[in-house]
Parts: structure tokens; sequence; C-alpha cells
């Protein structure tokens, strides 16, 4: 009784919250932002969106899933440079006392600098704005794993550097069968707030670039007016980024686990 | 020259609170097959011994001389059984003593390394968990796994660093006749730290009693004069082993700490 009694609550309790936030958007597009649609008009003018999420009727006019899955590759593409770059930094950090000494300024110096910084600099790099976009997530999606990494690599337990010292194990050997284990889950946690960041940069960089994707797409819709699509962005924007953080989470989870 | 030489060994740690002097001049010897136990109150310094002789600490004064060949840092000739396990958690029981068994016999080919794996994980009665991993193991079969590493490396002299202190009385007095029975097999010189009278007298040839610190030096080697193989319920009411346990605990009492009990 006492768990049936638990899950109606589990579900009840975010149901009204949702209900809530629906109200209190509803007042807002009558009263005081007249320019918001309200939720009704939102779900009208973006069923097709939805109902229809692969249809493709021009290069910035196409369902949702379909405009989300260009974002993702785009994302897909930032995030792995990001974990190829992160990765050997964040160990090179953790592992030689001289490359932190050298290196660790510049990565604190780079970390807070914002997407919308890089992009134009990914530009005049590159030329064309898909490599631009990539560049920019990777750049800033890149520090939360080198931190995570150099941090783990520092909190290894010297019991377990000892065992591998009195078994005078080769360099090679103390890195993948010690350091490397030893330090993973610190990695993956990382890898998911690189994953998160990698997203939020993914907006920026589309709506700057024009290139087509969630953000383009409601950077456009903003141009034409079309202010529902902002809505039905900014949700999909949101329920992507949440389903990519459980992903990680569960991936991360199981790492922990061993 | 005896096996293994302490001389002199001295080790001070500087905090930033001020100097601690840990060994103040410890002097040791042991000979080949021999079973010695150095016993003494927590936080004496026997942790400190081990971490010296194994090379993991280097000392600030004295010298370690182990079969004509003078100890410079860590390696798998002096095996050490640490006193928190120190089990790879990433890895199986087999892996565990795999790691050891292929550090120390490269030039084996992978079936016979793995025949040397599983006899030792086999010597600890632990052949049916060889494919677990130590978290699901209780604290007996970890250490048990955490010995047949050290076993593995074929050591020429084996540290075992309060082995049994953090597990329960009946899972160590099971694996002190896991120990017993091992030894008396195998004939592995050991150096065992221990806080327990008893589990000295039982497993050990010669004692060394160590003075409370700062500054802990050993007491003269006292001789268990008990025949082996040793059975632990016929001990208690031998005289060789009311003796030796009297030695022990008179010069523990004379030793210990003055701020304490």
């Amino acid at each position: 009784m006492a768990t049936t009694r638990a899950t109606a609550r589990n579900l009840l309790l975010p149901c009204l919250g949702l209900l809530g936030v629906l109200v209190v958007w509803t007042v807002l597009s009558q009263t005081i932002a007249r320019d918001l649609p309200s939720p009704a008009r939102t779900w009208e003018e973006s069923r097709r969106y939805i109902l229809e999420p692969f249809f493709k009727d021009g290069e910035m006019n196409q369902g949702i899933l379909r405009l989300a899955f260009y974002s993702l590759v785009r994302v897909a593409k930032g995030f792995a440079l990001a974990l190829l770059l992160g990765t050997p930094i964040g160990f090179l950090l953790g592992l030689s006392r001289g490359f932190h000494q050298a290196f660790d300024p510049i990565v604190q110096f780079l970390r807070p600098i914002s997407p919308l910084a890089w992009l134009p600099l990914g530009l005049v790099i590159f030329q064309r704005s898909e490599p631009a976009a990539v560049f920019t997530i990777a750049l800033c999606a890149m520090w939360p794993t080198v931190i995570n990494t150099a941090v783990g690599v520092r909190s290894i337990s010297q019991d377990y550097l000892n065992v591998g010292r009195v078994l005078k194990l080769s360099r090679f050997k103390m890195l993948t069968r010690i350091i490397v284990p030893a330090s993973l889950p610190y990695v993956f946690t990382g890898y998911r707030l690189s994953l998160g960041l990698a997203w939020l940069v993914i907006v920026a960089a589309e709506m700057l670039t024009g290139t087509p994707g969630v953000g383009g797409f409601l950077w456009q819709e903003y141009n034409s007016l079309v202010y529902s699509h902002i809505i039905l962005s900014v949700i999909t924007i949101g329920a992507v980024g949440l389903a990519l953080d459980r992903l990680m989470g569960l991936i991360e989870a199981r790492v922990r686990a061993g | 020259m005896a096996y293994l030489e302490v001389r002199g060994l001295r080790k001070t740690y500087v905090t930033p609170r001020g100097t601690t002097d840990v060994l103040g001049g410890v002097d040791l010897t042991l000979d080949e097959g021999e079973f010695v136990a150095v016993v003494g109150y927590s936080g004496a310094g026997k942790t400190t011994l081990v971490s010296l002789i194994a090379g993991l600490l280097e000392p600030d004064a004295g010298t370690i001389v182990l079969d004509d060949a003078p100890v410079r840092g860590p390696g798998p000739e002096r095996g050490v059984v640490f006193q928190q396990y120190s089990l790879l958690p990433w890895m199986t029981v087999y892996e565990n003593v795999a790691l050891a068994v292929d550090a120390v016999n490269p030039g084996l080919d992978a079936a016979a390394r793995r025949r040397l794996t599983e006899e030792f994980v086999a010597l600890v009665n632990l052949a049916p968990a060889t494919w677990k991993r130590p978290r699901e193991l209780s604290g007996g079969m970890r250490q048990r796994v955490a010995v047949a590493r050290g076993l593995a490396m074929r050591p020429k002299v084996l540290l075992m660093d309060e082995p049994f202190s953090a597990l329960d009385a009946l899972t160590r007095a099971t694996l002190q006749d896991l120990l017993l029975r091992i030894w008396g097999e195998r004939r592995t010189t050991v150096i065992l730290i221990t806080n327990d009278v008893d589990e000295a007298i039982l497993l050990a040839d010669r004692i060394y009693p160590m003075t409370a610190g700062p500054g802990a030096v050993l007491g003269p080697a006292i001789e268990v004069g008990l025949p082996r193989p040793r059975v632990r319920r016929h001990l208690s009411l031998s005289p060789a082993y009311q003796k030796a346990r009297q030695a022990i605990v008179d010069f523990l009492k004379a030793a210990r700490p003055r701020a304490g009990v």
C-alpha cells in the first residue's frame, strides 16, 4: 500500500508542477506578454513539426526531430573532438608536475571563454560554418573532461600505486593496468559534464552560423516572427539535453560499478 | 652476514606542525626461511618499518641489506601484504594475482603463467571465487587474495603489515591457520607486523618487541621454543608458550607510551 501511494505521489506531483507552469505561461501570454503565444496556440502552430517529426520542405523548414538530428550529429562531432583532445591533456596534467605547471594557467585562462567569442575565430580559421561550429563546441566542451581527468589521476589512492611500485610495473603497464582504470569514474563524470556543455553550445553555434538544426531553426523563426516555434525549439533543446544527460548518467553508473 | 640485515634504521616525518621522530635506530636480522614477527603498540611505527624495508619510503639513516644486496627502492623480491588489502577493485581475483605472476615471470609463456596464477589462487582456497571482483568478497577472502598476490611475487622476504587486524576474531583465526599451513609447505621468509601477541607466538620463530614511539626501537628478539607443525589448541597450555608470552608482555609493559594507558 505504502509503495502504491508513493508511486501515485511520484506521478501526480510532477504533473501538478507541469500544470502550474502551463497556467503561469497562459496567464503571462494573456496579460503582460501579449506577443508570447499561449500553450494552445504553440501547439496549434507546432503540431505538424511534432506529429510529422521528419518532414522536409526546405533547408530550414523541417520536422523537429530531423532538425534535432542535425544538431545531434554536430554535437557528436564536437563532443568526440573534445574527448579526443581533453582526455590526453587531462592525463598529462594529472601525471606530470611540469606539464601541470606549464599548462594549468592556460587551461584556467581558456576555460571561462564563451562560445560566442570562439565562433568568429573558428570562422576566421576554417572559412566555413560547419567546421567552425564543431571547433567551437569542442573548445568549449573539453574543459570538464580535462579538469576531471586531471583530478581523477591525482586522487588515485597511494595504495594502488604502491602495488604497482612493489611489482616494478613498466610505465606503460602502470598506466594501463592501474592509473587509467583507477581514474575512469572521474573521467566519465567529466564526459557527462562535457556533453552537457556541448549541447549548450550548439544553439549559440547554429544561431551565429545559420546552419540547419534546432538552434538555427530557432533563430530563423525569431526573424520570421513565428514565436511559437521558438518555444517549440526551446522545449526540444531541453528534452534532448535531458535525454543526453540521463544516457551519460547510465554509462557513468556502469563505469563506477566496474 | 644474515639473509636480511637491518642496521640503525631511522625515520623522521616532517609535517607543518613539526617533526615526528618515528623510528630511532631499528636493528633486525632474519635468516633465510625464518618467520619473524614484530609486535608493538598501534602507532608505534610498525607500518613505517615495513614501508622502509619494502623500499616505499627512504630512511633518514641506516642500511637494509637483503641477500648481500643493499635495498634501494621497491621491488617484488620484497613482496608486501598490505594492511588494507590494496586489491585493485577493477580486477578479478585471478587478475589481481596474475598481475604479480606476470610481473615476476616475464620469461614464462602464457600457459605456464596461467597455471601459476591458478595455483596461487587455489593455495589460499579461493578457486571458487577466481572470477569474482574484490567487492563481492568478504574481508577474509580479500585478505586471502592479498596473501596469494604477495606469495605470487616469489619474494625473498614477504612483508606482512598487520594483515589480519581488520578481520573479526573467527576469520582471523582461520587465516592464521591458513598462513601456518602455507608456511609449513613453502618455508617462505616472512616478517609479520602485528599488535597481537598470541598471533605472533602462534606463527613466528622469533619475535621482536617494539617500544612505543616516538623514536621506536626493537627490543632483543625472543625465541619461540615451540615445535612445528604447530596446532593452535595445544599451544596456550605449553610452558614454552607461557614463557614467550610473559617475556613479550613484560617488555611491552616497560616500554608503553607515557601518555597512554
